[in-house]
């Protein structure tokens, strides 16, 4: 396989040049090391401190909230995406909390009885 | 062949290929397997919300559940969380070498996620075969129902990662020769299906894991 040069693989724009993209590369690495940080925080809280359930599924929760934030923002581009992902992804939240709503109605008629 | 007739074919040809393949339309500002895979994705999401709707439903109205960490591989699914996350990182980092035109770190780098996708399904493997040892199946109770389903649907889904970066450095490899810009689309698109792999796995470890 022969080398092609950037500017054979991609789109021209400021978004592609090379210390665009070694900027990105940077970008990628701190947020691995998050994630890492992360799944060792959250394993240590839930599992090392040994925490009762419903501390343990704030905890866990919060945490993997934040690793989601991380990879869908960064390593899937979602905070610089075009708006008809956002359009697709916003109907796709929509339908989740209609799934979700289910089990949280059931949860909240346990809790008043 | 005649000129004239040469001139037609080529037309034909133009006629017949698909648009916005490598470049983005200029409405949308997406090329066409962008769009496709964020919609396949929309619908993983249902499938999954489902899953994790049934979870809840079923824990929550459950007198009692048992706590993963009392019985499952802690140690092992922590392992797994680090190879999965680490290889997100390594299918931006070829996507981001292809971008740059360096195809031999890309291909290291594709190299390196589909190791890691192997290694995640070894370790689920040794996993599953400690479970079956100590007679614990899907059918022994609701918590073992619920782990060997979501846990499995997504070890399936690891499974077709490994194919499609088995292609992509297999024989699919060719087309960077032709159409690098397309094959690095693919690399691109293959990662955003990577990483929704990985989002799974990041709210499936505590759930099941830690909890």
């Amino acid at each position: 396989m022969t080398e092609h040069p950037a500017e054979a693989a991609v789109p021209h724009d400021d978004h592609h040049s090379p210390e665009a993209i070694k900027k990105e590369i940077r970008v990628y690495l701190i947020v691995f090391g998050a994630l890492a940080a992360l799944t060792a925080l959250t394993v240590y809280a839930c599992y090392g401190l040994k925490m009762p359930p419903h501390i343990a599924i704030m905890i866990a929760l919060a945490i993997a909230s934040v690793k989601g934030f991380l990879v869908a923002g960064f390593f899937m581009h979602l905070l610089s995406e075009k708006k008809l992902i956002y359009s697709v992804l916003g109907l796709t939240v929509f339908f989740f909390a209609v799934l979700l709503w289910g089990p949280w109605h059931h949860f909240v008629d346990m809790i008043g009885k | 062949m005649d000129s004239h007739a040469v001139a037609h074919g080529e037309a034909a040809h133009h006629d017949f290929e698909i648009p916005y393949n490598v470049h983005p339309r200029p409405d949308t500002g997406l090329y066409n397997a962008k769009l496709g895979i964020w919609l396949f994705l929309a619908s993983e999401v249902m499938l999954f919300g489902a899953l994790f709707s049934s979870f809840i439903l079923i824990r929550t109205g459950a007198p009692s559940w048992p706590r993963g960490w009392e019985f499952l591989n802690v140690k092992l699914a922590t392992a797994n969380t680090f190879i999965l996350i680490f290889s997100s990182v390594t299918v931006v980092l070829a996507w981001a070498n292809l971008r740059l035109g360096n195809v031999k770190w890309g291909r290291i780098w594709i190299g390196i996620t589909l190791l890691c996708a192997l290694l995640f399904l070894v370790n689920k493997g040794f996993e599953y075969g400690h479970e079956f040892e100590e007679h614990r199946f899907p059918s022994t109770n609701n918590f073992l129902a619920i782990y060997f389903t979501m846990t499995g649907l997504h070890g399936l889904h690891v499974l077709g990662g490994v194919v499609v970066f088995g292609y992509l450095i297999g024989p699919g490899a060719k087309m960077w020769k032709t159409e690098p810009g397309r094959y690095t689309n693919r690399i691109e698109v293959a990662g955003l299906y990577w990483h929704f792999v990985d989002l799974v796995w990041i709210f499936l470890f505590p759930s099941l894991y830690l909890m």
